[in-house]
């Protein structure tokens, strides 16, 4: 099938508004008749189900927590980016657009890009409405501050919960009309299945984790907004629950999945502390407005940071990108860490972490803060007692889940970081109205591949989320169902529901009756440590092509030797489990073959083999200047489709920062 | 904030990390039919690093191994942000941290050879699923019957025309930032929710884009907690020693006012 992307035609800051002035249309009346249904309810699901509620579709929402509220969006720390140019500091729609282009280091669409730059200060004037308490100014508007990859302040927040704040609002509007009754909300529901009728997505088959039953769900129109596939990595900065098998279905069904190697490695993470661990922790990028990273100068120097003197500190990344200093790219500053901790400059007991250095900073505020006191000659104790306040008050839940961790206190110490798994590009490959390449099947938010190219700016992701949820979706959702209008809810029995169910319980049946010795946890953990290793940071032709290997052998070995305990039919969440990671393991593949092809470096996605001299990402234009969308045709096959990026605005040059 | 907390968790700087064996006396129930009891685990090697959570990862680990089932707990986010995590340790919601989640509670404040009983959150409105999983849905309905702005998608106005007092703002905030955990309920011996319920009216009742259906929002929350069965508040303050976002009770008072007023000018109905 060729790829068509059906963007407008006509000049770039046109045409989202020819969209909207040209799309078809859906009644009111006829919207009461069609039925909508969306699985999971982070910011892209819950502000859609809102969003169409409210516009009077009948909507079912999906969720696997016991909550709407409890979705991974509510971890988002920093902020929300949008084009407001509050800081009259030069920023503007086309700057937005050009930031999150470059920052994805050509790899998106521009079509797209430049919407979700158009749509972005409606969502902030929507979150306000809502009641989303942002930030403020004295004066009573609204605050703002940097994030990496760009040179401006147009970053909104809610202290380090931002993500919190927008999703509770998109919530409250969903249980707003989960109330009025044009919602239907299944908590602790499980999506393992797309139904199709007559090429057309028509349903879906879910789970009930509670009882365990199966359940037949009909809609016009499915909208995964199922959220990242981080979670492949075993370790990641994911919730637990956090899960490729919504995506991974309707993969296999027929939607082809767009960049799936493209994966963000976040700079600024709590270093792995032992075997144990299940989860890693954020930092919030937004700490690096204040903080410096920084390693020591002499290799494996065991001394105490506060004993290492200020000449003797290597600031590497104001040394090497002095532009935009400790503000770059997350892809960038992740590799830099990893290559000052490869060359054996890294701190703590692993080796395995660098600096974030909040001293500056405090000594920096309590000098402004003293001034406005009236006491310019404050002795250090007072400026330093000053300067703590001025940064609690920025990053107060941040520091204290910091030292909750780590039994550390970084207002002291500097904290220690490491990069980790964060966000995933790569999705359910969209066209321009958010539809995969099934008809009627949508994808929404981090599960779709679209907006962010090979890497994502920070505060982007919940910028994505709202605009698909909000502003999009409701658009492009009725350009395609005003054909549909004639068609009547399909019953439940039709064979199409009978065989799907069939074939999700037999899978399940297939996964208890294995009864072998291993416990799902342990195959999930072996196959994140290939998946580390091998497609994380740095990635070559050989590891590649050996990870391949090794994860199908995974698999094998998980279907003939995994132990689930409990029964079917009751609240097992090592089945649940096992299912999520039976889906891990066919994408793992995917991923490592899809980097595999992708012999250029670009974003966080490096082939060591493509480097400048520098060690900087080598994009390869003139061979991958495209999406590698890939289509399902088998176990282990999978034949690639390209869909080829062109840029009319936009001059795709070296990604630079320094 | 939580500034003895900070003091109290500095006395652990650079500390060595350190092993424990411990007994742990967990809650056990198939489902809300049957009937729940105790059970003895006996953990042992735990770090002192380890999370109160990952501890029972490495418990569940070994009873799956032994070909037992797991005990089943509510977690996701394990940042102490989603609010789902939701265990009852040694007679304290989410354990003894000031502040603190479950899933930030961290072993090294327990020492080897120590006893942890651990059951699920008690209250008639939260029912037990399995184990020390319960059901919080309550919390949903409440939301549903007021707890949010009537503003349709795409009806908004320029953000920073309705300018909004810093202090009010923050105060907004500070009440928005309550998790919906049920840890407040667990603490009171009424199990009352109206610590979560002024959470929602406070923060909606300081801005004034919540203005317009303060009233209503604030009678139709409390009828429908009350249909749900929570009890009354009798003034304890439990749910704000123990609300690990540090809720404050002056929430309940505004509540109290926002309702009484509401009542008096007439606006039962919703």
């Amino acid at each position: 099938m060729a790829l068509n992307s059906k963007i407008p035609a006509g000049p770039i800051a046109e045409k989202w508004k020819t969209y909207k002035s040209t799309c078809k249309l859906v009644n009111p009346a006829n919207k009461r008749q069609l039925e909508i249904i969306v699985v999971g309810t982070g910011l892209a699901g819950a502000s859609a189900a809102a969003s169409l509620g409210e516009m009077g579709y009948k909507v079912k929402a999906f969720c696997f927590q016991d909550s709407p509220r409890r979705a991974h969006s509510i971890a988002a720390q920093g902020g929300i980016n949008a084009a407001k140019n509050y800081q009259n500091d030069g920023d503007s729609t086309y700057r937005l657009f050009y930031d999150t282009i470059k920052g994805g280091d050509y790899r998106a669409r521009e079509g797209n890009v430049h919407r979700l730059a158009e749509v972005s200060a409606n969502i902030i004037d929507q979150c306000v409405a809502q009641g989303v308490p942002f930030a403020r100014e004295y004066g009573g508007l609204l605050s703002n501050r940097s994030f990496g990859g760009t040179q401006v302040q147009r970053t909104f927040y809610a202290a380090g919960q931002t993500g919190q704040q927008l999703l509770i609002g998109a919530y409250q509007g969903l249980e707003r009309q989960i109330s009025l009754g044009t919602v239907t909300m299944y908590s602790r529901h499980e999506m393992l299945e797309v139904v199709k009728i007559d090429g057309k997505a028509r349903g879906i088959i879910a789970r009930d984790l509670v009882t365990g039953e199966l359940e037949r769900h009909f809609g016009h129109a499915v909208l995964l907004c199922t959220g990242g596939y981080g979670n492949v990595f075993y370790l990641s900065t994911n919730a637990m629950g956090s899960n490729t098998s919504a995506i991974w279905k309707a993969h296999r069904q027929g939607a082809y999945f767009g960049n799936p190697c493209f994966t963000q490695i976040h700079p600024t993470c709590i270093p792995v502390s032992g075997d144990h661990q299940s989860k890693l922790t954020l930092m919030s990028e937004s700490l690096r407005n204040d903080g410096r990273i920084w390693v020591p100068k002499k290799q494996n120097d065991s001394r105490k940071a506060s004993d290492i003197p200020e000449e003797e500190r290597d600031y590497y990344l104001e040394r090497r990108y002095p532009a935009f200093g400790n503000l770059v790219p997350r892809d960038v500053a992740s590799r830099a860490a990893k290559e000052r901790c490869d060359a054996g400059f890294g701190v703590g007991s692993s080796k395995m972490a660098v600096y974030l250095d909040f001293a500056s900073a405090i000594d920096r505020y309590g000098h402004v803060e003293a001034h406005k006191n009236g006491n310019p000659t404050a002795d250090k104790a007072t400026i330093y007692a000053l300067g703590k306040g001025v940064v609690k008050e920025k990053y107060g839940n941040l520091f204290e889940m910091y030292e909750k961790i780590t039994g550390e206190n970084p207002y002291e110490i500097p904290m220690r970081i490491y990069p980790a798994v964060h966000y995933t590009m790569g999705g359910l490959w969209v066209d321009y109205e958010l539809m995969t390449t099934i008809p009627g099947l949508y994808a929404l938010g981090e599960a779709n591949f679209s907006d962010h190219g090979a890497n994502r700016l920070g505060a982007s992701a919940l910028m994505q989320g709202l605009a698909d949820g909000y502003f999009v979706i409701p658009y492009t959702l009725g350009n395609n169902l005003a054909d549909d209008i004639r068609t009547k809810a399909i019953p439940t029995d039709h064979p199409a529901f009978v065989a799907a169910e069939k074939e999700v319980s037999d899978r399940i049946n297939k996964l208890m009756g294995i009864k072998g010795k291993e416990s799902v946890e342990s195959f999930h953990k072996r196959l994140g440590k290939i998946m580390w290793e091998k497609c994380g940071m740095g990635r070559t032709a050989k590891g590649l092509t050996e990870a391949i290997e090794e994860i199908k052998a995974l698999r094998k070995e998980f279907w003939s030797n995994v132990f689930i305990p409990g029964e079917i039919k009751e609240f097992n969440t090592e089945l649940d489990k096992a299912g999520r990671v039976a889906d891990f393991l066919e994408l793992g593949e995917l991923m490592c073959i899809d980097a595999l092809n992708r012999k250029e470096s670009c974003g966080g996605h490096f082939r060591e083999e493509s480097q400048t001299d520098e060690g900087e990402a080598l994009r390869d234009d003139e061979n991958f200047m495209y999406v590698a969308a890939w289509e399902f045709k088998g176990d282990s096959k999978f034949e690639m489709h390209k869909e080829d990026l062109v840029y009319d605005v936009v001059h795709p040059s070296a990604r630079s920062y320094k | 904030m939580a500034n003895c907390q900070i003091v109290k968790l500095s006395n652990y700087t650079g500390m060595q990390h350190y092993n424990m064996n411990l007994t742990l006396k967990v809650w056990k129930q198939k489902n809300c039919k049957e009937k729940g009891k105790f059970e003895t685990f006996q953990v042992s090697g735990i770090s002192s690093e380890m999370s109160f959570l990952e501890m029972f990862d490495v418990l569940n680990e070994r009873l799956v191994a032994e070909g037992k089932e797991p005990i089943a707990f509510d977690h996701d986010c394990r940042e102490g942000i989603c609010g789902m995590c939701s265990m009852y340790i040694n007679g304290r919601p989410h354990g003894p941290w000031h502040q603190t989640t479950t899933c930030q509670l961290h072993m090294r404040e327990y020492k080897d050879g120590d006893t942890i009983v651990v059951e699920p959150w008690r209250a008639n409105s939260f029912p037990v699923i399995k184990d020390l999983v319960v059901d919080r849905t309550a919390f949903d309905r409440i939301i549903a019957a007021g707890g949010y702005i009537s503003v349709n998608t795409g009806n908004a106005v320029d953000a920073n025309s309705l300018p909004i007092e810093k202090q009010k703002a923050d105060e907004s905030f500070a009440a928005a930032s309550c998790i919906g955990c049920g840890a407040c309920v667990a603490a009171c011996p009424n199990t009352s929710a109206m610590l979560f319920v002024s959470a929602k009216v406070s923060h909606l009742a300081l801005l004034p884009q919540g203005d317009p259906e303060r009233k209503v929002r604030a009678v139709n929350m409390i009828r429908q907690m009350d249909t749900e069965g929570f009890g009354s508040c009798t003034n304890i303050g439990a749910c704000e020693a123990e609300c690990p976002k540090g809720i404050s009770l002056e929430n309940i008072a505004r509540l109290n006012r926002e309702y009484i007023g509401a009542v008096f000018s007439g606006s039962m109905e919703g």
